[in-house]
């Protein structure tokens, strides 16, 4: 018997946008019923090649084959045609459509909707038996979670009959019990011979689902090897081009007195929904307080009210002193004369300006200091030549202070804001997923900036939606659901499992299947809001 | 005030809301596709100017229907090129369009037939002729109905009736086919229609297609049917009314028919009683002029509750990578 030709096959495939070359010369053979992990950067040209494949742009080079064919692939019409499916990192549904609008949109089987939608939901029942895949079909898509949502995605690539299957950070939204749900149903699909393509810069995915994973750098493909004889050091020393510590390195913490202390804080949104519900909580000297949850639970207003953006009611105290909640002193402006210092979650909008230059984004907020004043203007020259140093000491690439902060990479933004911040050496250092978009190699670097700080005796409160991240640099988690915090666990005592059954707001641990437990949760929360706006 | 004037002044709403329904439906197909219409009133004043002048040159209104749909529909053109294609500002592309419809139409006119900015007025086949509906004489001693049916229902032009047909027919194609479910998409989410390899562009461009349709029967039956030819800025804002009401009706068909409705009876009060006596105070002809304008302002300011518009409207669609 031969082996059977490969599900998808790229051959040479490049593509440059201006002087930018995204893909270069890229091959990569995916045998059917198997599921390929591509690892990189961002940047590195995942989505590029992706798009290449569902027809969004059109290759310089290069040919793609399905199933042994040549293919032609101009359009995403054509992608569907030739059995390709993708699931999109940001969905594409029509939030105000049911979900069975959603799958049979663009599928439908005639000028009249009603034959479709009947033939749609035979076959969704068919398929949510077959692959876990359980949607109400006349549910709205806004009324669903996102994993739900996730799953119309798939099921509108599988009502297409798509046999090869695209996914696109699939896990970054979804909580880690959602996340094993869906590699459940990748296995499913894995069994029915379907092929999967999963892109994610998370090397534990990669590790746990794939069967072969290619790495790419900079628009190359550095390496394709099987799953089974790689480690995560390996790939990510593809990735990066250099050795990589994956492992934060840190001593145990030597907490001192209570620096921060949160008690009862509520805070109201101007929708009038309640998003922080009697949030208590305390950070000491010396200590990394990590808060986990799924986006969306309070822990961005937790932030914004610390750091002075949004007001609240309860007490917050530094160092046993009150801190104004609401009105006057308890703007940003105030909250960085008491030595807190803020990285916000977005860098983009609220960290930096993106179009002003980096030495200029090295003084926000600080830009009060009589330091910097030369009489009624500000002592630009001084400004400017701190800000070099910073972004040296900082590792700000390319060392440049006269350049937009729109033109550093996301890794370096972050290292511009996180200079300007921890360069005051504040007390304490709110700081709100440092990470994000940030590659492997700056994570590593700003990882070691946050528990510099630390052992410098600072209190520290992160926010994260990465789990991996909260267990690898808090010396304790506080894990939030709802507005509230749901528990306190030391990451040595604890696991992810526990933590993503808090994240759902489960407190103890479930008898049967803890899908369905956190499902019963969910659901009880959606109730919830919908009580309150209806 | 007794049943025969309520007659009239309901069978007087009917006639005055035609236009605006139609531009309503019309606005109606562009809003839902994400495309903004603020040039409904241009599209309408260059349907009302090219079906007069038509219709006066040619002897028949039929022609003249037939050349302002042509006119609405290259002004629908236009902004389609400037807000889909060339991806311009939806907002001054339809604000472009009721500046070019406001001058072209009158200096067109001027130049034309020399009789200050207006055509001549339309008489026998260059007007929409009332149609009288089967049995409506026989009908007429019947108490209460009878009357409704021959004054009400029966005697309108045809345009009033296609007019109040394109309301189900407007809801049944949104709804139960698949045009509409797509044309609904594109207005919501454009990303979806374009991963499910539809085209985006070619969705709008039929929107806008029959906006510009609707538009030019609005016009026509404003210059040919409601009143005998054209004259200077006659669709006087009922475009903007239109579109207040679109807003009131929540972009549904059936609630921009009452919207529609209620904005006729209106102006048809305001027509009916030019001046009002409640009990010692008089309201002068001007405020009952003024209240379909002041009810459309009430709305647009956002007084009248919640109305989500589609989420994809105004902005162009670019794929993203």
């Amino acid at each position: 018997m031969t082996d059977p030709a490969p599900a998808i096959e790229l051959k040479g495939i490049s593509k440059a946008f201006g002087p930018v070359q995204a893909n270069k010369d890229i091959s990569i053979r995916v045998m059917p019923g198997t599921i390929h992990g591509i690892i990189g950067e961002n940047g590195a040209g995942k989505s590029t090649l992706m798009s290449i494949l569902y027809g969004f742009y059109r290759a310089d080079a290069g040919e793609v084959w399905i199933n042994g064919n040549k293919t032609e692939i101009p359009d995403s019409q054509a992608a569907i045609k030739a059995g390709i499916g993708m699931v999109f990192q940001h969905f594409k549904l029509v939030q105000n459509f049911t979900v069975l609008e959603n799958v049979i949109l663009g599928a439908e089987e005639g000028g009249l909707l009603k034959p479709s939608l009947a033939k749609a939901r035979g076959v969704l029942k068919h398929l949510a038996e077959e692959y876990e895949l359980s949607v109400d079909p006349e549910q709205l898509i806004e009324n669903l979670s996102v994993g739900h949502q996730q799953r119309v995605e798939i099921l509108k690539a599988l009502y297409r009959q798509a046999d090869i299957l695209i996914l696109d950070e699939p896990t970054g939204v979804l909580t880690p019990a959602e996340a094993d749900h869906l590699f459940r149903i990748l296995d499913n699909l894995r069994k029915e011979g379907k092929t999967i393509i999963l892109i994610t810069h998370k090397l534990r995915e990669i590790m746990e689902i794939t069967d072969t994973v290619s790495v790419m750098r900079r628009g190359e493909m550095t390496a394709t090897v099987k799953t089974a004889e790689t480690s995560p050091e390996q790939l990510a020393e593809l990735m990066v081009g250099r050795k990589v510590l994956l492992r934060v390195d840190k001593k145990p913490a030597a907490p001192g007195e209570t620096v921060l202390d949160v008690d009862n804080l509520r805070h109201v949104d101007r929708h009038g929904v309640e998003r922080l519900k009697g949030v208590s909580l305390q950070v000491r000297a010396g200590e990394i307080l990590g808060i986990a949850g799924v986006a969306g639970n309070g822990q961005s207003e937790l932030l914004e009210v610390l750091g002075g953006y949004a007001e609240g009611t309860g007490a917050v105290r530094l160092r046993g002193q009150e801190i104004a909640l609401a009105g006057r002193g308890s703007d940003g402006q105030a909250r960085r004369a008491r030595s807190i210092a803020h990285v916000p979650e977005d860098r983009q909008t609220e960290g930096l300006i993106m179009s002003y230059t980096a030495w200029e984004n090295t003084v926000f907020g600080y830009h009060h200091d009589p330091r910097y004043q030369s009489g009624p203007l500000m002592n630009n020259a001084l400004i400017r030549e701190e800000a070099a140093g910073k972004m040296e000491r900082f590792d700000v690439r390319p060392p440049d202070p006269d350049l937009a902060a729109r033109n550093f990479s996301g890794g370096n933004q972050q290292k511009i804001v996180l200079a300007r911040e921890i360069d005051r050496d504040p007390d304490l250092l709110l700081v709100g997923q440092p990470t994000r978009g940030v590659d492997i190699g700056a994570i590593e670097f700003i990882h070691q900036e946050i528990v510099r700080l630390r052992d410098a005796g600072k209190a520290i409160l992160l926010v994260s939606v990465e789990l991996d991240e909260i267990l690898s640099l808090s010396d304790r988690i506080a894990v939030m659901f709802d507005g509230r915090v749901m528990g306190e666990r030391r990451p040595d005592e604890t696991d992810q499992t526990e933590l993503g059954l808090l994240m759902a707001g489960v407190t103890e641990r479930p008898e049967g299947d803890a899908m369905s437990a956190i499902d019963r949760s969910l659901e009880a929360k959606e109730t919830r809001e919908a009580e309150r706006h209806g | 005030m007794d049943f025969a004037t309520i007659l009239q002044v309901l069978d007087s709403t009917v006639r005055l809301a035609t236009p605006l329904l139609l531009a309503c439906l019309a606005g109606l197909f562009s809003e839902r596709s994400g495309i903004i219409d603020i040039g409904l009133e241009g599209k309408m004043l260059a349907a009302a100017f090219l079906s007069a002048a038509i219709a006066a040159t040619t002897g028949s209104v039929w022609w003249g229907l037939l050349a302002g749909i042509v006119g609405a529909s290259l002004m629908s053109g236009i902004h389609g090129l400037a807000s889909i294609t060339f991806r311009g500002n939806q907002l001054i592309s339809g604000v472009a369009i009721n500046f070019l419809a406001s001058g072209l139409t009158v200096l067109i006119a001027q130049d034309w037939f020399g009789q200050g900015g207006r055509t001549p007025s339309l008489m026998g086949g260059g007007r929409f002729e009332s149609i009288t509906l089967p049995l409506a004489e026989t009908l007429r001693p019947v108490p209460v109905l009878g009357p409704i049916y021959a004054e009400l229902i029966s005697g309108h032009s045809i345009l009033v009736y296609v007019a109040f047909l394109m309301v189900p027919a407007t809801w049944w194609v949104l709804f139960r086919t698949r045009f509409g479910l797509r044309l609904r998409a594109v207005g919501e989410a454009p990303e979806a229609v374009d991963t499910a390899g539809v085209s985006v562009i070619g969705l709008r461009y039929a929107a806008i297609a029959i906006c510009g349709l609707l538009c030019g029967l609005a016009g026509a039956y404003l210059a040919t049917g409601l009143q005998a030819g054209f004259v200077r800025e006659m669709t006087a804002g009922r475009g903007y009314i239109a579109l207040a009401a679109l807003i009131f009706a929540k972009w549904r068909p059936w609630y921009a028919l009452y919207a529609c409705l209620l904005f006729g009876l209106l102006q048809a009060v305001a027509l009916r009683y030019q001046s009002i006596d409640l009990g010692g105070v008089v309201i002068p002809v001007q405020v009952m002029d003024a209240l379909p304008y002041i009810l459309t302002v009430v709305i647009l300011a956002g007084f009248v509750g919640k109305a989500i518009p589609p989420r994809a409207g105004g902005e162009p669609y670019v794929k993203e990578r």
